[in-house]
């Protein structure tokens, strides 16, 4: 966990944190009536890293589509990096990243050719952005070696693995250093190793001034990474909050200790609950509760303020049937 | 309009269709037909009597730089559209298949200018296979068949003599007339690939608009619609080698190829411009 976005300095410096995605109403109807997305209203801010939780089918992916001009949403407005989408696309999208479910290249092609011509294909970015042409293989063998792919840029895609794969993704997506990068489910297919790799590559970059919008079933992933949540069940977002305050502590202390019946009998009225060894204990201070109870001679084991973990509160947002994929 | 920083991303299609080897092997099997007749004509000796077969086959035994003529018509009736056919529509739902599309359209790449590249190279494509039959056409008959000399006289459809740079010009102007007869293929494949996520798809229902066309041409009730058939003007590229150049059916078969291309171009975009990206 991160004790600041690391977005706070610069957000600092201008008191208005620049809204970087804004959505209003965002409702997506399929044909045959599927409202795959609802009335959702995100935003998110400029340094943030937004993690987008959902389950599967809960409508993640259709949203990151819309975001991206992709797939047309039914109503609702679409703001990104300040403008209109899908209809300034050709302006915003210059400066936005992506990896949409999945990567995606040409099997007979080598990585470096690969991430050459998507860049190619399009319109050269302006301003400082730039990244013509020149420089082109430049910025690709420094994408590939970003993400570790460094070494097998030459050869076919079609002889890469799942991992290396998502890591070329990840390199189409950094190739021209975007503001924004709309990330789903980017650690698919890796390795712990890569995956950590990944976090900590994603990391550096928000430090560097990148706001990531990472869509991902995976709390743990968000939770190590992420400053805000979103959370979408079933195309609503049932909660969009910084991780920071999520989790902050409920007031309640935990104890393990092995003279548990002896503590809650000392504590009394103040345990809220006895689990085994566990006991939660309502309204004190810890260091205060520790010296109490070990100058009554009880063992402690564990003791410090309760925090809530994301599973937790994610379970709690969501009415989801067990065992159902929502629609 | 396609401004001066978009410059060189107009290639990136023609990149991606020529470094597929799946091109070239096209390219060299619409080769391979017309190289076996001309094998089989010059191992055998018997050209079909005049007029019937495949147009100028019964003259290459004499000529042979006729061939490269004759092997136009030979790969026209089917070898050729098929070959358009399948790129054609490989071309969108290819991409939609692969999982590329999406990351084509977030680089970005404007869904109308995407379906103009790709038309574009469409068109590349059916003028290298072409120029690639007539010329290798010309190097087989040169070798194979008769070796008359290039200074000889061509003897026109309608019998009078055609000098050797009457014939050249005569020739590049039917590669241009064949070009175009296949864009309406190629669009209607490019619109099919639109509209679904599979390339197979798309090819397929581009040959059944093909042999939809054909034969209605061989049925006598089906009069009314001959004349606006896709495939009915095709074989008219002979008339450029009659004397005069009979141009009546040339300047319809231009025009029918150019409404089809409008018209499935125009649903294409239609299709395209609003769906949604969701392979």
């Amino acid at each position: 966990m991160r004790s600041a976005p690391p977005g706070s300095a610069e957000s600092a410096a201008d008191l208005t944190p620049e809204v970087v995605i804004h959505t209003e109403g965002l409702t997506k109807l399929f044909a045959g009536g599927v409202r795959a997305v609802d009335g959702i209203d995100l935003e998110v801010q400029r340094g943030d890293v937004y993690g987008f939780l959902g389950a599967n089918g809960s409508g993640k992916t259709t949203t990151v589509r819309c975001l991206l001009g992709l797939v047309l949403a039914t109503s609702g407005r679409i703001e990104v990096l300040g403008e209109a989408m899908p209809r300034r696309g050709a302006s915003v999208l210059p400066r936005v990243g992506a990896l949409v479910e999945g990567p995606a290249a040409y099997g007979h092609l080598s990585g470096h050719r690969n991430l050459v011509l998507q860049d190619a294909s399009g319109r050269r970015p302006q301003g400082q952005l730039g990244g013509g042409r020149k420089d082109r293989g430049d910025r690709a063998t420094e994408a590939l070696a970003q993400v570790g792919l460094g070494a097998v840029g030459s050869r076919p895609v079609r002889g890469y693995s799942l991992g290396m794969r998502q890591r070329l993704g990840l390199a189409a997506a950094l190739m021209r250093q975007p503001e924004l990068l709309v990330l789903d489910e980017p650690t698919n297919g890796l390795d712990p190793q890569g995956i950590r790799e990944i976090r900590e590559l994603l990391s550096a970059l928000n430090r560097t001034g990148t706001t990531i919008f990472l869509s991902s079933h995976l709390l743990a992933e968000v939770e190590q990474l992420c400053t805000r949540i979103g959370l979408l069940d079933r195309g609503q977002l049932v909660l969009q909050e910084p991780l920071a305050r999520l989790r902050a502590p409920t007031g309640r202390v935990v104890v393990v200790s092995p003279d548990a019946a002896r503590a809650a009998a000392l504590l009394g009225g103040c345990v809220e609950h006895r689990d085994g060894e566990r006991l939660l204990v309502k309204g004190a201070e810890p260091a205060v509760l520790n010296a109490r109870l070990v100058s009554n001679g009880i063992r402690v084991s564990e003791l410090g303020p309760e925090r809530r973990r994301l599973e937790d509160i994610v379970e709690e947002r969501t009415r989801r049937r067990s065992g159902e994929v929502p629609r | 309009m396609i401004g001066s920083s978009d410059r060189g991303a107009e290639g990136v299609e023609l990149v991606k269709l020529f470094s597929r080897r799946r091109t070239w092997v096209a390219i060299l099997l619409l080769n391979l037909l017309p190289t076996t007749v001309a094998v089989l004509l010059a191992w055998t000796g018997i050209a079909p009597r005049p007029g019937s077969g495949p147009a100028f086959l019964a003259a290459v035994l004499a000529n042979g730089s006729l061939f490269s003529i004759a092997a136009l018509a030979i790969v026209l009736p089917l070898f050729l559209p098929i070959a358009v056919a399948v790129v054609a529509g490989e071309s969108v739902a290819g991409e939609a298949e692969a999982g590329t599309l999406r990351y084509l359209l977030v680089r970005p790449v404007g869904r109308t200018r995407l379906l103009v590249r790709k038309f574009g190279a469409i068109t590349t494509f059916v003028l290298v296979c072409v120029v690639s039959v007539v010329a290798v056409g010309y190097v087989v008959g040169r070798l194979l068949l008769g070796n008359a000399p290039l200074s000889t006289a061509m003897i026109s459809l309608s019998g009078s003599a055609l000098s050797p740079a009457q014939v050249a010009w005569r020739s590049v102007a039917a590669i241009g007339f064949i070009t175009v007869s296949m864009l309406g293929v190629a669009a209607m494949a490019l619109f099919l690939s639109t509209l679904t996520d599979s390339p197979q798809a798309a090819s397929l229902g581009a040959l059944a608009f093909l042999i939809g066309s054909s034969l209605l041409l061989t049925v006598d009730a089906a009069r009314p619609l001959q004349p606006y058939l896709p495939t009915r003007y095709w074989l008219s590229f002979i008339d450029l080698y009659r004397d005069p150049i009979l141009w009546s059916n040339l300047e319809r078969g231009l025009a029918l190829q150019g409404v089809y291309v409008v018209v499935l171009l125009a649903a294409a975009w239609a299709n395209f411009a609003t769906r949604d990206i969701t392979s």
